[in-house]
């Protein structure tokens, strides 16, 4: 990881490039716990209703150590190497 | 219990809060958009109107807008302190709002919990009745949830509480930290988010831009311009961060800072300048002793490549207009070809060469300035060879055929930037002609008679025969002298080049006009 300095005028978000996305969901869904207070119970509920709705799909459980900081690189290493798609709960 | 770190906060009637006071004081941490936050407040309005006469009773709200909408909808009587900057929030080291903290009249801590717990509130509200003296007021204990978690405070969100720790640490780098994921290759990363104009570009890692920074001796957060098209203010930080990207060393910053002092005027009128279909650039001349300091080239190639403080302060300038200001081709700028000079175009004036005053000279300063001076020039430069003349007149004569022709023969010009170079110099001067009696034969001689100037089959360019009337110009009209420059002060002349060659470079200008700033010294 480095780290740069905006030479903007930070009125835009930086850009990401995103992945390609698939027309179905098939695989592995990762779902990724911030640690916010009651992300699991939304998470929770996604994977009940992936369970009905996609049985085929596996479902992994992640968490992130602390909502105020980045996920540590050794989590993102494993999420990439473990599913297809990531569902975060972000926010209250 | 250790001791909460003293602080002192505006409340809704603008009126300055210590804390601590001499008083108990129940301090509560809150936002505004917070569903938790908003089921505690009625109990934190309660335990004011019941418990103030002892206890200051504060809410510490993180976020301006949402203060006043709390004060509003609560009917808050309280005094709710605004802490929308976060500094007690980040000193307090908050995660959590609700944040509910009771402390002595010492300013000591006396209990702490986060978001809401029925049993808490029941517990702080009998230990506020002995703390104040007061009864505590009824309340309906059943109409509140049992617990609710708290949610995540400002000061801990991505990107606030960088800039908190850098504000709290004293550093001068405030810029947004963009990190790089370790898989992405950071080069590639800048093009993607369209940093570059094209070129690659250095990292502005915080080590450079710090070490950036050490060029000049102006804070790093001073506004040093506002930079157009979207009106962006640029802090010197934001200079030194894409003076870093265009590949400058630190002692060309004052350069860059000044040039985008100077750009950043009406009289310079950079948005013009970028906006223009001509595919206008500043050519931007730096004369006085900082050339020699940081090593810029006013010889063989001095328009060229392969000097580097030539080549990245120009470009320096353009990213700052392009990053801050927005200004990018297709947006706002919207040259028809472009040009290379979009890229940079800076030079010094080689002044020991020339026998002439040098140009900041000629524009008021002082010889031992150090000036940069912006050029809005149109693409050029068209060479004027002359390899044949031996003498003044007829090199002038040379000189000002190919001024006439500068845009269109027919066409006025505006202020035109002429490089002489040194052996036109010599022809020149050998014949003991000044810079001022050059440009004033410069501006006789590019006067041609009306007729040659009017709208017709050859050329529609020039003036419409109808501006004079159903009979036309009369032949004493048509034989009349008309100049191509309004005076010879629209000729604007340095000496830049190698020892050989017979040539001068001639920059048409453009519609705004030329603007000199002096370069801060830092020696």
């Amino acid at each position: 990881m480095s780290t740069i300095l905006d030479p903007t005028d930070e009125r835009e978000p930086v850009g990401r490039q995103r992945s390609r996305r698939p027309e179905q969901i098939s695989g592995t869904v990762g779902l990724l716990d911030i640690s916010k207070p009651r992300g699991n119970v939304l998470l929770d509920r996604l994977e009940e209703l992936i369970g009905e709705r996609l049985p085929e799909v596996e479902v992994r459980r992640y968490i992130k150590p602390t909502f105020t900081k980045p996920a540590p690189d050794e989590l993102l290493r494993k999420m990439a190497g473990e599913v297809d798609f990531v569902i975060e709960g972000l926010a209250d | 219990m250790a001791s909460l770190p003293a602080f002192s906060l505006r409340d809704q009637s603008a009126g300055e809060r210590r804390f601590p006071s001499g008083r108990p004081a129940l301090l509560v941490f809150v936002k505004e958009d917070c569903p938790t936050c908003r089921t505690s407040m009625p109990l934190i309005e309660g335990a004011h109107r019941a418990f103030g006469a002892g206890v200051d009773v504060w809410a510490v709200g993180q976020e301006a807008e949402g203060n006043a909408a709390l004060v509003e909808r609560y009917g808050l009587t309280l005094p709710m302190l605004d802490d929308s900057e976060l500094g007690v929030s980040f000193r307090y080291d908050l995660d959590t709002v609700p944040t509910v903290l009771l402390a002595g009249a010492d300013g000591a801590e006396l209990r702490r919990f986060v978001g809401f717990g029925r049993d808490d509130w029941r517990s702080l509200y009998a230990q506020l009745g002995e703390l104040s003296g007061a009864a505590a007021p009824p309340v309906e204990w059943g109409d509140y949830p049992e617990s609710e978690p708290g949610c995540g405070a400002r000061n801990v969100e991505p990107g606030i509480a960088e800039r908190l720790t850098a504000l709290a640490e004293g550093s001068p780098l405030l810029a947004r930290r963009i990190e790089i994921g370790s898989a992405d290759d950071p080069d590639e990363f800048m093009f993607d988010q369209g940093f570059s104009d094209g070129l690659p570009v250095v990292a502005p890692t915080p080590e450079r831009v710090l070490r950036m920074l050490g060029g000049t001796k102006r804070d790093a957060q001073e506004v040093v311009a506002v930079v157009p098209p979207n009106m962006a203010p640029a802090t010197v930080e934001k200079v030194a961060i894409n003076a870093v990207l265009a590949g400058c060393r630190p002692e060309y910053l004052p350069v860059v800072i000044a040039s985008l002092e100077a750009a950043c005027t009406d009289t310079f009128n950079a948005h013009g300048v970028w906006a223009t279909t001509m595919g206008a650039s500043p050519a931007m001349i730096v004369n006085g002793p900082i050339r020699d300091r940081i090593g810029m080239n006013s010889g063989l190639g001095a328009l060229g490549q392969g000097n580097r403080a030539n080549a990245t302060i120009g470009r320096a300038l353009r990213l700052v207009l392009r990053n801050v200001g927005g200004a990018k081709p297709g947006g706002t700028e919207r040259s028809t070809l472009g040009s290379p000079a979009k890229f940079t175009l800076t030079f010094a004036e080689w002044e020991e060469r020339s026998p002439w005053t040098p140009l900041h000279v000629d524009r008021g300063y002082a010889p031992e300035q150090s000036v940069v001076t912006l050029f809005p020039a149109s693409p050029g430069p068209l060479v004027s060879m002359d390899q044949t003349s031996r003498s003044a007149e007829p090199l002038a004569g040379s000189l000002a055929m190919s001024l006439q022709a500068m845009m269109h023969p027919k066409s006025g010009g505006r202020d035109t930037l002429l490089i002489v170079t040194p052996e036109h110099v010599d022809t020149l001067w050998r014949d003991g002609w000044t810079k001022e009696r050059l440009a004033g034969r410069l501006w006789e001689l590019t006067h041609r008679p009306l007729r040659e100037l009017i709208a017709d089959e050859r050329s529609g360019v020039g003036r419409p025969l109808e501006e004079f009337g159903p009979d036309g110009p009369t032949e004493e009209q048509l034989d009349e002298l008309i100049p191509k420059f309004d005076s010879p002060q629209r000729l604007h002349i340095v000496v830049a080049g190698s020892e050989a060659g017979k040539i001068t470079a001639i920059f048409p200008g453009w519609g705004s006009q030329v603007q000199s700033q002096v370069i801060e010294d830092v020696v």
